[in-house]
């Protein structure tokens, strides 16, 4: 028997509610020479569209789902393989896959979300992963949730455990946010971080996140092994106000959807489901109230209330920021101290952690591992 | 969080919220407390179909049982909205609405604009309708397009219990008269409904489930007739686009239009009689406004034009099902230039 590599192309399962997933186009034609990383083929799942990447390095061989197919999650979308395995072993992979595939049932036991109290406050969160390793807590931004984290949290969660929580005010959380201010919310990560019995934590944040992450780690060093800043608050006083007031005030579908396209450098991605479930949250009684407060609170007069002196952070920080960011510009990279390592996406926008998901789990993963090192 | 509830929990649930939010919400109509013959406040009927019950208890002096009299009590509703309450009123079938129509159409649905936009009357009627429960002609009829016709109107048809839920405390704070049309078989089907309170916007469609072959929009319970015959229409490769406008008024046309830009193919599902419905109104709309984008005539799926029979074998041809979606699908495919060979 040959020992050649064939790899899989598997339609991928972006979040907990994700069964299956439509082919919209494949990237590359067949015979592409792909690495590992490369943009293969672009799915459309409930909520959001995103490309499949390449797992490893090989040649496109074989396409094997169709543009408008609907594939369950796991099924097959196509081989990569050497050039030089036969065309015969290719067929006969195929054949074997989907003879013994099974798609997984729907609404399979995963985990789920779970609620704890804090300060008085119920607080939502989602663990996945299991290990004895730092974990890693996700924390979203501005009228975000856990689902921001939908391609992330799963595929980082292989190395160690990572907690996604809602801040008050927003998903499944509480909805009264107190002052709404930037120490809150940090004094709500760092309970967070008891209750959940951590006592050193990778921080990742996004957005309105990011600047908790980075309060979080001046005023607790000793809590935090390195600090993500994902398109961050915190590092300039500019903020798209018409984003953050358009955000708050939209309750119908289109401009929602209009909204919801600034967060990325292709609009398109914001699928009719993405939509719904922003506006079933906005809708709950109590909600914009919420987000009125923290917005007057954290961004004033159009202006971020607490630019943060981010060379007083002990940890390692890592900077990420798509370079077509229309919420807070990327150029507040540079602000970031000397020591922090800085990466900046192209053609992305401000949800850079969905939009060019694999490099952003690729540079978090990586980061990590050289912080504990 | 959410959890499952009944269309009917969800509508119950509505109205104790905002009554306990808001103490000028109050609950009147035939029955809607306990009625005679009820053994005592904790088990008041709440309502003939038990939509309110539990309510009578809770808060006391704001759930009354009424007379036998439809003029009365709607009058009563159009009234105490006019003068600082927001009441729910409770006709027990839309086909009794021909004795209390003056209150509503030449009353309540004209204050606004009578007195030239100085009043306002935040009144809900609420009211059963649809065909399947062997309740006869003068129990089973679709009437909501007589109240669609009305300016000065808001009618709202909810099709599942998140939106029965969520549209129930827009009608009660909007400032309008709102016509509240509950589909009795839905009563018993359950669905995920948060626990919070939340309002949908009343003229805002849902896409319930998206295609690019051929748009159907359905009203009410005639959304899941449409849902069967997708499931049916997916396995022979046709992807239907489902458009549920939860009110009719106001209509979310917008929705309608993107929709059959995209498909260019209607099919309109509705329970109510053919003529001057809902299904020509909208099947109109589109062929004035979407004419470039239409690849074939719009079909309707509506009852036939005879009162809903008495028969069970008759009632249930009578009410547009999967099949008959599924077949006018066909019908507005069954031109040449199909997409998907």
């Amino acid at each position: 028997m040959s020992t050649v590599q064939i790899t899989r192309l598997s339609m991928p399962k972006w979040g907990l509610s994700m069964t299956e997933g439509t082919v919209v186009q494949w990237l590359v034609e067949e015979g592409t020479i792909l690495e590992q990383g490369d943009e293969v083929i672009e799915v459309e799942s409930e909520k959001i569209n995103n490309a499949v990447e390449s797992p490893a390095p090989g040649v496109l061989r074989r396409q094997v789902a169709k543009e408008g197919d609907v594939v369950p999650v796991g099924g097959l979308l196509g081989v990569i393989a050497d050039a030089e395995v036969p065309d015969s072993e290719i067929d006969a992979f195929v054949e074997e896959f989907e003879a013994t595939f099974v798609p997984e049932e729907e609404e399979a036991a995963g985990p789920e979300p779970e609620k704890v109290e804090i300060g008085g406050k119920s607080i939502q969160y989602l663990k996945m992963g299991e290990s004895d390793a730092t974990p890693l807590v996700l924390i979203h931004g501005f009228g975000g949730d856990i689902n921001i984290w939908v391609f992330n949290q799963e595929t980082l969660s292989t190395e160690r455990p990572v907690y996604a929580l809602d801040l008050p005010g927003h998903g499944g959380s509480v909805k009264d946010v107190g002052s709404g201010d930037l120490d809150s919310f940090a004094g709500i990560v760092a309970g967070f971080l008891d209750a959940m019995g951590i006592e050193k934590a990778h921080l990742a944040g996004h957005s309105m996140g990011g600047a908790v992450a980075a309060a979080i780690a001046i005023q607790h060093p000793e809590r935090v092994a390195s600090v993500t800043l994902i398109a961050s608050a915190g590092l300039g006083e500019e903020i798209n106000s018409d984003y953050i007031e358009g955000f708050i005030a939209a309750n119908r579908r289109r401009e929602m959807k209009r909204v919801l396209g600034t967060l990325f450098a292709n609009p398109d991605l914001v699928t009719r489901q993405l939509v719904n479930d922003v506006l079933a949250y906005k809708r709950l009684d109590g909600v914009d109230e919420a987000l009125r407060a923290v917005a007057d609170s954290l961004f004033p007069d159009g202006k971020q209330a607490n630019v943060l002196d981010i060379s007083r952070i002990q940890a390692p920080v890592l900077v990420i920021w798509g370079d077509k960011d229309e919420v807070v510009p990327a150029s507040h990279a540079q602000n970031a101290s000397s020591g922090a390592k800085v990466e900046t996406i192209e053609n992305a926008g401000h949800s850079v952690q969905m939009e060019a998901a694999g490099k952003v789990n690729r540079l978090i993963s990586g980061f990590l591992d050289e912080a504990e090192s | 969080m959410a959890r499952r509830i009944t269309f009917m929990q969800a509508i119950n649930e509505a109205l104790a919220q905002e009554m306990e939010r808001d103490e000028t919400v109050v609950v009147f109509g035939e029955d809607n407390a306990g009625g005679a013959g009820a053994p005592g406040e904790d088990d008041a009927w709440g309502g003939v179909m038990g939509v309110t019950k539990g309510l009578y208890g809770k808060y006391p002096g704001r759930v009354l049982d009424t007379p036998i009299s439809e003029s009365a009590f709607v009058g009563a509703a159009a009234g105490a909205a006019a003068s600082g309450l927001r009441p729910v009123a409770e006709l027990m079938f839309v086909d009794f609405f021909g004795v209390c129509m003056d209150q509503i159409y030449n009353q309540a649905a004209k204050f606004r604009y009578m007195f030239g936009g100085k009043a306002v009357t935040p009144m809900v009627i609420r009211t059963m309708f649809g065909a399947g429960i062997r309740a006869a002609a003068q129990h089973s009829q679709s009437l909501y397009p007589i109240f669609t016709h009305i300016p000065g109107l808001k009618v709202v048809v909810p099709s599942n219990p998140y939106d029965a839920k969520g549209l129930m405390i827009a009608s009660i704070r909007d400032d309008d008269p709102v016509i509240f049309f509950e589909n009795k078989v839905l009563y018993s089907v359950e669905g995920d409904v948060p626990e919070e309170s939340y309002e949908i916007p009343l003229g805002e469609a849902e896409y319930v489930r998206e295609g690019d072959d051929v748009t159907i929009v359905a009203i009410g319970r005639m959304v899941s007739m449409a849902e069967q015959a997708a499931d049916a229409l997916e396995d022979e490769g046709v992807e239907c686009e489902i458009v549920d406008p939860r009110t009719t008024s106001p209509l979310d046309e917008e929705a309608i239009y993107e929709s059959v830009e995209n498909t260019g193919r209607l099919v309109v599902v509705d329970e109510s009689n053919p003529r001057c419905s809902l299904a020509s109104d909208i099947a109109a709309l589109v062929a004035q406004n979407c004419f470039d984008h239409l690849k074939a005539a719009p079909r309707m799926v509506t009852a036939p034009h005879t009162p809903p029979p008495f028969s069970p074998a008759l009632e249930d041809l009578y009410v547009p099902d999967p099949e008959r979606v599924a077949a006018a699908v066909r019908e507005t495919l069954g031109t040449s230039d199909r997409a998907r060979a």
